[in-house]
Protein backbone atom coordinates (compact mmCIF):
# COMPACT_ATOMS: atom_id res chain seq x y z
CA UNK A 1 0.00 0.00 0.00
CA UNK A 2 2.43 2.81 1.06
CA UNK A 3 6.53 2.12 -0.24
CA UNK A 4 9.29 4.45 0.49
CA UNK A 5 12.30 4.11 -1.43
CA UNK A 6 15.67 5.25 -0.37
CA UNK A 7 14.16 8.36 1.40
CA UNK A 8 16.35 10.72 2.40
CA UNK A 9 15.79 13.72 4.52
CA UNK A 10 17.76 16.59 5.53
CA UNK A 11 17.25 20.11 7.48
CA UNK A 12 19.86 22.69 5.84
CA UNK A 13 20.35 25.61 8.58
CA UNK A 14 23.20 26.51 11.12
CA UNK A 15 23.63 23.29 11.40
CA UNK A 16 22.11 20.55 8.55
CA UNK A 17 19.99 17.95 10.26
CA UNK A 18 20.15 14.22 8.63
CA UNK A 19 16.62 13.65 9.64
CA UNK A 20 16.74 10.50 7.44
CA UNK A 21 18.68 8.80 5.56
CA UNK A 22 17.82 6.04 2.75
CA UNK A 23 14.59 4.68 4.50
CA UNK A 24 13.01 1.93 2.68
CA UNK A 25 9.74 0.77 4.05
CA UNK A 26 6.94 -1.45 3.04
CA UNK A 27 4.31 -0.98 4.25
CA UNK A 28 1.48 -3.91 3.49
CA UNK A 29 -2.55 -2.80 2.77
CA UNK A 30 -4.82 -3.70 6.03
CA UNK A 31 -2.38 -3.83 8.11
CA UNK A 32 -1.54 -1.28 11.49
CA UNK A 33 2.22 -0.50 11.17
CA UNK A 34 4.07 0.82 14.01
CA UNK A 35 6.99 3.38 13.43
CA UNK A 36 8.81 3.94 17.12
CA UNK A 37 12.04 5.36 17.88
CA UNK A 38 13.39 8.04 20.57
CA UNK A 39 12.63 11.52 20.27
CA UNK A 40 14.77 13.16 17.55
CA UNK A 41 14.40 10.09 15.49
CA UNK A 42 13.12 10.94 12.21
CA UNK A 43 9.86 9.90 12.95
CA UNK A 44 7.62 12.56 11.92
CA UNK A 45 9.75 13.75 9.12
CA UNK A 46 8.98 9.69 8.21
CA UNK A 47 5.33 10.26 8.42
CA UNK A 48 5.20 13.66 6.85
CA UNK A 49 6.90 11.91 3.78
CA UNK A 50 4.16 9.96 3.71
CA UNK A 51 2.15 12.80 2.45
CA UNK A 52 4.53 15.12 1.26
CA UNK A 53 4.03 17.54 3.96
CA UNK A 54 7.62 17.01 4.06
CA UNK A 55 9.42 16.76 0.62
CA UNK A 56 11.86 14.30 0.80
CA UNK A 57 15.45 15.38 -0.64
CA UNK A 58 15.99 12.03 -2.64
CA UNK A 59 13.56 8.90 -2.96
CA UNK A 60 10.26 7.83 -4.18
CA UNK A 61 7.08 7.50 -2.23
CA UNK A 62 4.38 5.54 -3.07
CA UNK A 63 1.08 5.15 -2.18
CA UNK A 64 -1.70 3.19 -3.68
CA UNK A 65 0.49 2.47 -6.55
CA UNK A 66 1.16 5.89 -7.04
CA UNK A 67 4.05 8.04 -6.84
CA UNK A 68 3.62 11.17 -4.94
CA UNK A 69 6.82 13.15 -4.83
CA UNK A 70 6.78 14.04 -8.13
CA UNK A 71 3.09 15.14 -8.56
CA UNK A 72 2.01 18.62 -9.17
CA UNK A 73 0.91 20.92 -6.35
CA UNK A 74 -3.01 20.29 -7.69
CA UNK A 75 -2.63 16.32 -8.64
CA UNK A 76 -0.57 15.92 -4.59
CA UNK A 77 -3.82 18.25 -2.94
CA UNK A 78 -6.29 15.50 -4.59
CA UNK A 79 -4.32 12.10 -3.53
CA UNK A 80 -4.32 13.67 0.02
CA UNK A 81 -8.04 13.91 0.41
CA UNK A 82 -7.53 9.98 0.41
CA UNK A 83 -5.14 9.90 2.72
CA UNK A 84 -6.39 10.95 6.51
CA UNK A 85 -3.94 12.53 9.35
CA UNK A 86 -4.38 12.98 13.09
CA UNK A 87 -2.53 14.83 15.30
CA UNK A 88 -1.13 14.35 18.73
CA UNK A 89 -2.62 18.24 19.75
CA UNK A 90 -5.64 17.36 17.54
CA UNK A 91 -5.55 20.46 15.42
CA UNK A 92 -9.27 21.01 15.17
CA UNK A 93 -10.84 24.78 13.95
CA UNK A 94 -11.48 26.32 16.68
CA UNK A 95 -13.52 28.61 15.01
CA UNK A 96 -15.98 25.50 14.00
CA UNK A 97 -17.95 23.58 16.32
CA UNK A 98 -17.93 19.40 15.85
CA UNK A 99 -19.75 18.86 13.01
CA UNK A 100 -18.28 21.50 10.68
CA UNK A 101 -14.64 20.19 11.49
CA UNK A 102 -15.97 16.67 10.57
CA UNK A 103 -17.43 18.63 7.41
CA UNK A 104 -14.12 20.50 6.56
CA UNK A 105 -12.23 17.96 4.45
CA UNK A 106 -15.42 17.01 2.42
CA UNK A 107 -16.20 21.02 2.16
CA UNK A 108 -12.39 21.00 0.60
CA UNK A 109 -13.13 18.19 -1.84
CA UNK A 110 -16.46 20.25 -2.76
CA UNK A 111 -19.03 17.24 -1.65
CA UNK A 112 -22.14 18.74 -2.09
CA UNK A 113 -24.13 20.12 1.40
CA UNK A 114 -26.76 17.50 1.72
CA UNK A 115 -24.32 14.78 1.31
CA UNK A 116 -21.62 16.46 3.69
CA UNK A 117 -24.53 16.46 6.49
CA UNK A 118 -25.31 12.45 5.75
CA UNK A 119 -21.73 11.63 6.17
CA UNK A 120 -21.35 13.56 9.40
CA UNK A 121 -23.88 12.37 11.34
CA UNK A 122 -22.75 8.57 10.35
CA UNK A 123 -19.03 9.56 11.12
CA UNK A 124 -20.62 10.76 14.75
CA UNK A 125 -21.87 8.27 15.59
CA UNK A 126 -18.73 5.51 14.55
CA UNK A 127 -16.84 7.76 16.91
CA UNK A 128 -19.46 7.88 19.96
CA UNK A 129 -20.06 11.69 19.71
CA UNK A 130 -23.48 12.27 18.22
CA UNK A 131 -24.87 14.09 21.01
CA UNK A 132 -21.54 16.66 20.89
CA UNK A 133 -22.21 17.68 17.14
CA UNK A 134 -23.06 21.12 17.92
CA UNK A 135 -20.20 21.51 20.38
CA UNK A 136 -17.00 23.56 20.03
CA UNK A 137 -13.79 21.68 20.86
CA UNK A 138 -12.63 23.92 23.46
CA UNK A 139 -15.51 22.01 25.35
CA UNK A 140 -14.33 19.13 24.82
CA UNK A 141 -12.19 16.67 26.77
CA UNK A 142 -9.12 15.57 25.08
CA UNK A 143 -9.82 11.90 24.15
CA UNK A 144 -13.40 13.44 22.40
CA UNK A 145 -11.26 15.77 20.49
CA UNK A 146 -8.96 12.96 19.07
CA UNK A 147 -11.77 11.11 18.06
CA UNK A 148 -13.42 14.26 16.45
CA UNK A 149 -10.10 14.09 14.74
CA UNK A 150 -10.30 10.21 13.89
CA UNK A 151 -13.85 11.06 12.10
CA UNK A 152 -12.59 14.15 10.35
CA UNK A 153 -9.63 12.22 8.95
CA UNK A 154 -12.31 9.62 8.15
CA UNK A 155 -14.70 11.65 5.83
CA UNK A 156 -13.40 11.58 2.44
CA UNK A 157 -12.95 7.83 3.16
CA UNK A 158 -9.11 7.21 2.68
CA UNK A 159 -7.07 4.57 2.13
CA UNK A 160 -4.64 5.51 4.54
CA UNK A 161 -4.98 6.72 8.23
CA UNK A 162 -1.39 8.57 9.22
CA UNK A 163 -1.37 9.08 13.16
CA UNK A 164 1.25 11.88 14.59
CA UNK A 165 1.78 10.83 18.05
CA UNK A 166 -2.49 10.19 18.45
CA UNK A 167 -2.20 9.77 21.90
CA UNK A 168 1.01 10.64 23.31
CA UNK A 169 -1.68 14.38 25.10
CA UNK A 170 -4.12 11.46 26.22
CA UNK A 171 -3.89 9.49 29.70
CA UNK A 172 -3.44 5.91 30.07
CA UNK A 173 -7.27 5.10 30.25
CA UNK A 174 -8.27 7.45 27.21
CA UNK A 175 -5.52 6.53 25.16
CA UNK A 176 -6.70 2.71 25.24
CA UNK A 177 -9.95 3.84 24.21
CA UNK A 178 -8.58 5.79 21.42
CA UNK A 179 -6.72 2.45 20.25
CA UNK A 180 -9.66 0.32 20.36
CA UNK A 181 -11.14 3.09 17.89
CA UNK A 182 -8.50 2.57 15.88
CA UNK A 183 -7.85 -1.00 16.01
CA UNK A 184 -11.92 -1.23 15.47
CA UNK A 185 -11.57 0.60 12.84
CA UNK A 186 -8.90 -0.95 10.85
CA UNK A 187 -10.67 -3.99 10.86
CA UNK A 188 -14.31 -2.80 10.07
CA UNK A 189 -13.07 -0.63 6.71
CA UNK A 190 -9.44 -2.46 6.01
CA UNK A 191 -8.12 0.82 6.51
CA UNK A 192 -3.88 1.16 6.10
CA UNK A 193 -2.78 2.80 9.21
CA UNK A 194 0.62 3.93 9.95
CA UNK A 195 1.20 4.96 13.81
CA UNK A 196 4.51 6.85 14.99
CA UNK A 197 5.21 7.28 18.45
CA UNK A 198 7.70 6.78 21.33
CA UNK A 199 5.27 4.43 23.42
CA UNK A 200 6.40 0.81 23.59
CA UNK A 201 2.30 -0.07 24.51
CA UNK A 202 1.14 1.53 21.53
CA UNK A 203 2.81 -0.48 19.56
CA UNK A 204 1.75 -3.52 21.36
CA UNK A 205 -1.22 -2.84 21.68
CA UNK A 206 -2.45 -2.49 18.28
CA UNK A 207 0.22 -2.79 15.51
CA UNK A 208 0.59 -6.24 13.41
CA UNK A 209 3.83 -4.98 12.19
CA UNK A 210 6.58 -2.14 13.63
CA UNK A 211 9.93 -0.38 12.54
CA UNK A 212 12.47 0.69 14.83
CA UNK A 213 14.06 4.01 13.99
CA UNK A 214 16.91 5.97 14.91
CA UNK A 215 19.36 8.57 13.91
CA UNK A 216 17.13 9.08 10.72
CA UNK A 217 17.37 5.41 9.66
CA UNK A 218 15.30 1.72 9.81
CA UNK A 219 17.43 -0.62 12.72
CA UNK A 220 14.95 -3.13 12.54
CA UNK A 221 11.25 -3.84 10.80
CA UNK A 222 9.26 -6.81 11.07
CA UNK A 223 6.46 -8.98 12.72
CA UNK A 224 5.67 -7.04 16.67
CA UNK A 225 5.90 -10.07 18.20
CA UNK A 226 9.14 -11.05 16.35
CA UNK A 227 11.32 -8.00 16.92
CA UNK A 228 9.83 -7.79 20.31
CA UNK A 229 10.36 -10.50 21.38
CA UNK A 230 13.32 -11.72 19.46
CA UNK A 231 15.40 -7.83 19.16
CA UNK A 232 18.42 -8.14 16.77
CA UNK A 233 19.22 -4.51 16.57
CA UNK A 234 20.86 -2.53 19.55
CA UNK A 235 18.49 0.48 19.32
CA UNK A 236 15.34 -2.07 19.82
CA UNK A 237 16.99 -4.17 22.74
CA UNK A 238 17.89 -0.55 24.65
CA UNK A 239 14.24 0.77 23.82
CA UNK A 240 12.99 -2.60 25.10
CA UNK A 241 14.69 -2.77 28.25
CA UNK A 242 13.07 -1.44 30.81
CA UNK A 243 10.18 -2.33 29.56
CA UNK A 244 7.69 -4.89 30.73
CA UNK A 245 8.36 -7.00 28.09
CA UNK A 246 12.19 -7.64 28.52
CA UNK A 247 12.90 -6.67 32.34
CA UNK A 248 13.67 -9.22 35.00
CA UNK A 249 13.66 -7.28 38.43
CA UNK A 250 18.07 -7.62 38.64
CA UNK A 251 17.54 -8.41 42.60
CA UNK A 252 15.88 -11.73 41.34
CA UNK A 253 19.53 -12.69 39.74
CA UNK A 254 22.05 -11.18 41.84
CA UNK A 255 19.81 -13.22 45.10
CA UNK A 256 22.59 -15.97 46.55
CA UNK A 257 20.73 -19.15 45.60
CA UNK A 258 20.13 -21.42 48.90
CA UNK A 259 22.11 -24.29 49.10
CA UNK A 260 24.60 -25.25 46.56
CA UNK A 261 24.78 -28.12 44.16
CA UNK A 262 24.14 -28.03 40.30
CA UNK A 263 21.64 -25.68 38.93
CA UNK A 264 20.63 -23.35 36.42
CA UNK A 265 18.86 -20.09 35.69
CA UNK A 266 16.84 -19.83 32.68
CA UNK A 267 14.96 -17.67 30.83
CA UNK A 268 11.88 -18.92 28.81
CA UNK A 269 9.43 -17.14 26.22
CA UNK A 270 6.74 -18.19 24.93
CA UNK A 271 4.55 -17.27 22.33
CA UNK A 272 0.94 -17.65 21.26
CA UNK A 273 0.07 -21.11 21.59
CA UNK A 274 2.93 -22.48 23.43
CA UNK A 275 2.16 -19.77 25.81
CA UNK A 276 -0.61 -22.39 27.12
CA UNK A 277 1.39 -25.91 27.04
CA UNK A 278 2.30 -27.10 30.69
CA UNK A 279 5.96 -28.01 29.47
CA UNK A 280 7.51 -26.96 32.51
CA UNK A 281 5.02 -29.62 34.23
CA UNK A 282 6.16 -32.38 31.67
CA UNK A 283 9.98 -31.53 32.32
CA UNK A 284 9.53 -31.89 35.94
CA UNK A 285 8.22 -35.12 35.71
CA UNK A 286 10.21 -36.77 33.08
CA UNK A 287 13.61 -35.00 34.15
CA UNK A 288 13.55 -35.09 38.15
CA UNK A 289 14.12 -31.77 38.66
CA UNK A 290 13.14 -28.74 40.89
CA UNK A 291 11.83 -26.52 39.04
CA UNK A 292 11.92 -22.94 41.35
CA UNK A 293 9.71 -20.35 39.30
CA UNK A 294 11.60 -16.79 40.17
CA UNK A 295 9.70 -14.69 37.71
CA UNK A 296 7.28 -14.57 35.31
CA UNK A 297 4.70 -12.80 33.56
CA UNK A 298 2.09 -12.83 30.89
CA UNK A 299 1.50 -9.97 28.15
CA UNK A 300 -0.52 -9.48 25.05
CA UNK A 301 0.73 -8.30 21.87
CA UNK A 302 -2.42 -7.05 19.89
CA UNK A 303 -3.94 -10.53 19.94
CA UNK A 304 -1.00 -12.94 20.88
CA UNK A 305 -0.27 -14.16 24.44
CA UNK A 306 3.33 -13.31 25.42
CA UNK A 307 4.51 -15.32 28.48
CA UNK A 308 7.72 -15.06 30.10
CA UNK A 309 9.49 -17.34 32.81
CA UNK A 310 12.78 -17.18 34.94
CA UNK A 311 13.06 -20.28 36.76
CA UNK A 312 16.11 -22.33 38.62
CA UNK A 313 16.54 -25.52 38.17
CA UNK A 314 18.05 -28.31 41.06
CA UNK A 315 19.12 -31.12 40.28
CA UNK A 316 21.93 -33.71 39.04
CA UNK A 317 24.05 -32.06 36.28
CA UNK A 318 23.01 -34.84 33.64
CA UNK A 319 19.51 -34.38 34.74
CA UNK A 320 19.87 -30.41 33.76
CA UNK A 321 21.41 -31.11 30.98
CA UNK A 322 18.81 -33.12 29.79
CA UNK A 323 16.11 -30.66 30.82
CA UNK A 324 17.59 -28.02 29.02
CA UNK A 325 17.60 -29.79 25.97
CA UNK A 326 13.73 -30.72 26.34
CA UNK A 327 13.28 -27.53 26.74
CA UNK A 328 15.27 -26.51 23.40
CA UNK A 329 13.26 -29.23 21.07
CA UNK A 330 10.20 -27.28 22.53
CA UNK A 331 10.91 -24.42 20.89
CA UNK A 332 10.72 -21.92 23.37
CA UNK A 333 12.88 -18.95 23.67
CA UNK A 334 15.19 -20.06 25.62
CA UNK A 335 18.40 -17.98 27.41
CA UNK A 336 20.50 -19.74 30.04
CA UNK A 337 21.26 -16.85 32.25
CA UNK A 338 23.65 -18.56 35.01
CA UNK B 1 -21.38 72.71 17.30
CA UNK B 2 -20.94 69.83 18.96
CA UNK B 3 -22.94 67.83 17.28
CA UNK B 4 -21.33 68.67 13.93
CA UNK B 5 -18.24 68.04 15.15
CA UNK B 6 -19.04 64.41 16.29
CA UNK B 7 -21.00 63.85 13.04
CA UNK B 8 -17.84 65.18 11.30
CA UNK B 9 -15.54 62.72 13.71
CA UNK B 10 -17.70 59.47 12.85
CA UNK B 11 -17.77 60.32 9.38
CA UNK B 12 -14.27 60.49 9.26
CA UNK B 13 -13.02 57.92 11.71
CA UNK B 14 -15.71 54.98 10.04
CA UNK B 15 -15.20 55.86 6.72
CA UNK B 16 -11.57 55.51 7.40
CA UNK B 17 -11.76 52.35 9.54
CA UNK B 18 -13.58 50.51 6.48
CA UNK B 19 -11.03 51.90 3.88
CA UNK B 20 -8.38 50.35 5.94
CA UNK B 21 -10.00 47.27 6.70
CA UNK B 22 -10.81 46.54 3.04
CA UNK B 23 -7.15 47.39 2.33
CA UNK B 24 -5.63 46.11 5.21
CA UNK B 25 -6.94 42.59 5.04
CA UNK B 26 -5.49 41.39 1.84
CA UNK B 27 -1.89 43.53 2.60
CA UNK B 28 -2.04 41.45 5.94
CA UNK B 29 -2.69 38.30 4.22
CA UNK B 30 -0.15 38.34 1.78
CA UNK B 31 2.21 39.48 4.19
CA UNK B 32 1.46 36.61 6.38
CA UNK B 33 1.38 33.99 4.11
CA UNK B 34 4.11 34.90 1.74
CA UNK B 35 6.61 34.77 4.99
CA UNK B 36 9.27 32.16 5.91
CA UNK B 37 7.41 29.17 6.08
CA UNK B 38 4.09 29.94 5.49
CA UNK B 39 1.58 28.63 2.94
CA UNK B 40 2.91 30.81 -0.14
CA UNK B 41 6.90 31.56 1.19
CA UNK B 42 7.61 34.20 -1.29
CA UNK B 43 10.69 35.77 0.58
CA UNK B 44 11.26 38.60 -2.11
CA UNK B 45 7.93 39.71 -1.97
CA UNK B 46 7.76 39.54 1.59
CA UNK B 47 10.39 41.98 2.56
CA UNK B 48 9.57 45.00 -0.11
CA UNK B 49 5.96 44.70 1.12
CA UNK B 50 7.47 44.90 4.58
CA UNK B 51 9.43 47.63 4.06
CA UNK B 52 6.49 49.77 2.23
CA UNK B 53 4.44 49.32 5.22
CA UNK B 54 7.44 50.10 7.40
CA UNK B 55 7.77 53.43 5.13
CA UNK B 56 3.76 53.90 5.67
CA UNK B 57 3.97 53.36 9.48
CA UNK B 58 7.07 55.80 10.12
CA UNK B 59 5.63 58.80 8.16
CA UNK B 60 4.29 60.87 11.11
CA UNK B 61 0.93 61.69 10.48
CA UNK B 62 0.98 65.54 10.21
CA UNK B 63 3.21 65.79 7.81
CA UNK B 64 1.85 62.29 5.81
CA UNK B 65 -1.50 64.77 5.61
CA UNK B 66 0.49 67.30 3.44
CA UNK B 67 2.30 65.27 1.28
CA UNK B 68 -0.96 63.00 -0.05
CA UNK B 69 -2.39 66.60 -1.15
CA UNK B 70 -1.99 66.25 -4.30
CA UNK B 71 -3.45 62.52 -4.20
CA UNK B 72 -6.26 63.56 -2.49
CA UNK B 73 -7.20 66.09 -4.72
CA UNK B 74 -7.25 63.48 -7.27
CA UNK B 75 -9.85 61.27 -5.48
CA UNK B 76 -12.02 63.51 -3.71
CA UNK B 77 -11.20 66.95 -5.81
CA UNK B 78 -10.50 69.12 -3.36
CA UNK B 79 -7.82 68.39 -0.52
CA UNK B 80 -9.52 70.45 2.08
CA UNK B 81 -12.85 69.73 4.23
CA UNK B 82 -14.03 66.09 6.25
CA UNK B 83 -14.22 63.83 3.12
CA UNK B 84 -10.75 65.18 2.40
CA UNK B 85 -8.84 64.08 5.66
CA UNK B 86 -10.65 60.49 5.26
CA UNK B 87 -7.52 60.21 2.49
CA UNK B 88 -4.77 60.76 4.71
CA UNK B 89 -6.21 58.64 7.16
CA UNK B 90 -7.20 55.80 5.48
CA UNK B 91 -3.43 55.87 4.06
CA UNK B 92 -2.20 55.91 7.71
CA UNK B 93 -4.53 53.28 8.84
CA UNK B 94 -3.85 50.97 6.40
CA UNK B 95 -0.32 49.42 6.92
CA UNK B 96 -1.63 49.67 10.28
CA UNK B 97 -4.31 46.94 9.88
CA UNK B 98 -1.93 45.01 7.75
CA UNK B 99 0.26 44.54 10.75
CA UNK B 100 -2.27 43.11 12.84
CA UNK B 101 -3.75 41.31 10.03
CA UNK B 102 -0.72 39.81 9.96
CA UNK B 103 0.24 39.53 13.64
CA UNK B 104 -3.40 38.06 13.78
CA UNK B 105 -2.53 35.31 11.43
CA UNK B 106 0.91 34.23 12.85
CA UNK B 107 -1.01 33.74 16.21
CA UNK B 108 -2.52 30.43 14.98
CA UNK B 109 -1.95 27.24 15.71
CA UNK B 110 0.77 25.99 12.98
CA UNK B 111 -0.57 22.67 13.89
CA UNK B 112 -4.40 23.58 12.10
CA UNK B 113 -2.95 24.73 9.12
CA UNK B 114 -1.01 21.79 8.47
CA UNK B 115 -3.80 19.77 9.48
CA UNK B 116 -5.78 21.39 6.33
CA UNK B 117 -2.85 20.68 4.19
CA UNK B 118 -3.01 17.44 5.21
CA UNK B 119 -6.45 17.03 3.76
CA UNK B 120 -5.62 18.56 0.26
CA UNK B 121 -6.68 22.10 0.95
CA UNK B 122 -5.47 24.52 -1.57
CA UNK B 123 -3.60 27.82 -0.26
CA UNK B 124 -7.05 29.65 -1.00
CA UNK B 125 -9.42 27.33 0.75
CA UNK B 126 -6.93 27.40 3.32
CA UNK B 127 -7.11 31.21 3.68
CA UNK B 128 -10.82 30.99 3.34
CA UNK B 129 -11.67 28.87 5.35
CA UNK B 130 -9.01 28.27 8.18
CA UNK B 131 -6.93 31.81 8.61
CA UNK B 132 -9.75 34.08 8.54
CA UNK B 133 -11.99 32.51 10.39
CA UNK B 134 -9.44 31.61 13.15
CA UNK B 135 -8.17 34.97 13.21
CA UNK B 136 -11.36 36.51 13.53
CA UNK B 137 -11.58 37.35 17.18
CA UNK B 138 -7.79 38.78 16.98
CA UNK B 139 -8.83 40.73 13.51
CA UNK B 140 -12.31 42.27 15.75
CA UNK B 141 -9.62 43.50 18.58
CA UNK B 142 -7.18 44.64 15.98
CA UNK B 143 -9.54 46.81 13.94
CA UNK B 144 -11.10 48.45 17.14
CA UNK B 145 -7.37 49.43 18.06
CA UNK B 146 -7.27 50.63 14.68
CA UNK B 147 -10.42 52.82 15.20
CA UNK B 148 -9.58 54.39 18.52
CA UNK B 149 -6.04 55.64 17.12
CA UNK B 150 -7.64 56.79 14.32
CA UNK B 151 -9.94 59.13 16.55
CA UNK B 152 -6.37 60.62 17.96
CA UNK B 153 -5.42 61.20 14.79
CA UNK B 154 -8.50 62.78 13.32
CA UNK B 155 -7.38 65.43 15.81
CA UNK B 156 -4.89 66.57 13.38
CA UNK B 157 -7.14 66.66 10.33
CA UNK B 158 -8.47 69.93 11.76
CA UNK B 159 -5.03 71.07 9.93
CA UNK B 160 -6.73 70.43 6.76
CA UNK B 161 -10.25 71.77 7.83
CA UNK B 162 -11.78 68.15 8.64
CA UNK B 163 -13.71 69.34 11.78
CA UNK B 164 -13.94 67.05 13.94
CA UNK B 165 -14.50 67.00 17.83
CA UNK B 166 -10.46 66.97 18.33
CA UNK B 167 -10.52 70.36 15.70
CA UNK B 168 -13.21 71.73 17.94
CA UNK B 169 -11.26 71.08 21.18
CA UNK B 170 -8.15 73.07 19.50
CA UNK B 171 -9.51 75.65 18.30
CA UNK B 172 -12.38 77.08 20.40
CA UNK B 173 -11.52 75.34 23.81
CA UNK B 174 -7.44 75.89 23.37
CA UNK B 175 -6.80 79.21 21.36
CA UNK B 176 -10.13 80.60 22.64
CA UNK B 177 -9.96 79.84 26.09
CA UNK B 178 -13.69 78.09 26.41
CA UNK B 179 -12.84 75.38 28.80
CA UNK B 180 -16.53 74.53 28.79
CA UNK B 181 -16.24 73.58 25.17
CA UNK B 182 -13.14 71.77 25.53
CA UNK B 183 -14.65 69.59 28.57
CA UNK B 184 -17.18 68.45 26.53
CA UNK B 185 -15.57 67.67 23.62
CA UNK B 186 -12.97 65.50 25.80
CA UNK B 187 -15.75 63.90 27.76
CA UNK B 188 -17.51 63.03 24.68
CA UNK B 189 -14.45 61.34 23.04
CA UNK B 190 -13.83 59.57 26.24
CA UNK B 191 -16.97 58.35 26.09
CA UNK B 192 -16.82 57.51 22.06
CA UNK B 193 -13.70 55.56 23.01
CA UNK B 194 -14.91 53.61 25.52
CA UNK B 195 -18.21 52.46 24.12
CA UNK B 196 -16.05 51.29 20.83
CA UNK B 197 -13.30 49.87 23.29
CA UNK B 198 -16.26 47.78 24.88
CA UNK B 199 -17.98 46.92 21.88
CA UNK B 200 -14.78 45.83 20.20
CA UNK B 201 -14.37 43.95 23.45
CA UNK B 202 -17.71 42.18 22.79
CA UNK B 203 -18.02 40.86 19.61
CA UNK B 204 -14.14 39.51 20.14
CA UNK B 205 -15.39 37.14 23.11
CA UNK B 206 -18.28 36.68 20.92
CA UNK B 207 -16.36 35.11 17.63
CA UNK B 208 -14.00 33.52 19.87
CA UNK B 209 -14.90 30.10 20.48
CA UNK B 210 -12.00 29.04 22.65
Amino acid sequence: MIQLKNVSKTYTGAKAVHALTNVNLHIPAGKIFGIIGPSGAGKSTLLRCINLLEKPDAGEVWVDGQRLDTLTPRELRKARQKMGMIFQHFNLLSSRTVAENVAFPLEIAKVPAAKRRQAVTELLELVGLSDKANVYPAQLSGGQKQRVGIARALANQPRVLLCDEATSALDPETTKSVLQLLKSINEQFNLTIVVITHEMPVIQEICDLVAVLEHGTVQECGPVIDVFTRPQAEATKRMLRGSITANIPPEILSRPSQGNGPRRLLKLSFVGERAHQPIISQMVQNYHVDANILFGRIDQMKDLPFGMLVIELVGEEDSLSQAVDFLKRQQVELEVLA
Amino acid sequence: MLQQAFVETLIMVGASTAVAAVCGLPLGLILACTAPGHILEQRLVNRILGAIINVGRSVPFIILMVAVIPFTRFVVGTSIGTAAAIVPLSIAATPFVARIVESAVFEIDRGVIEAAQSMGSSPWQIIWKVLIPEARPALVLGLTITTVNLIGYSAMAGAIGGGGLGDLAIRYGYQRFRADVMLQTVVLLVILVQALQMLGDWASRKLSKR
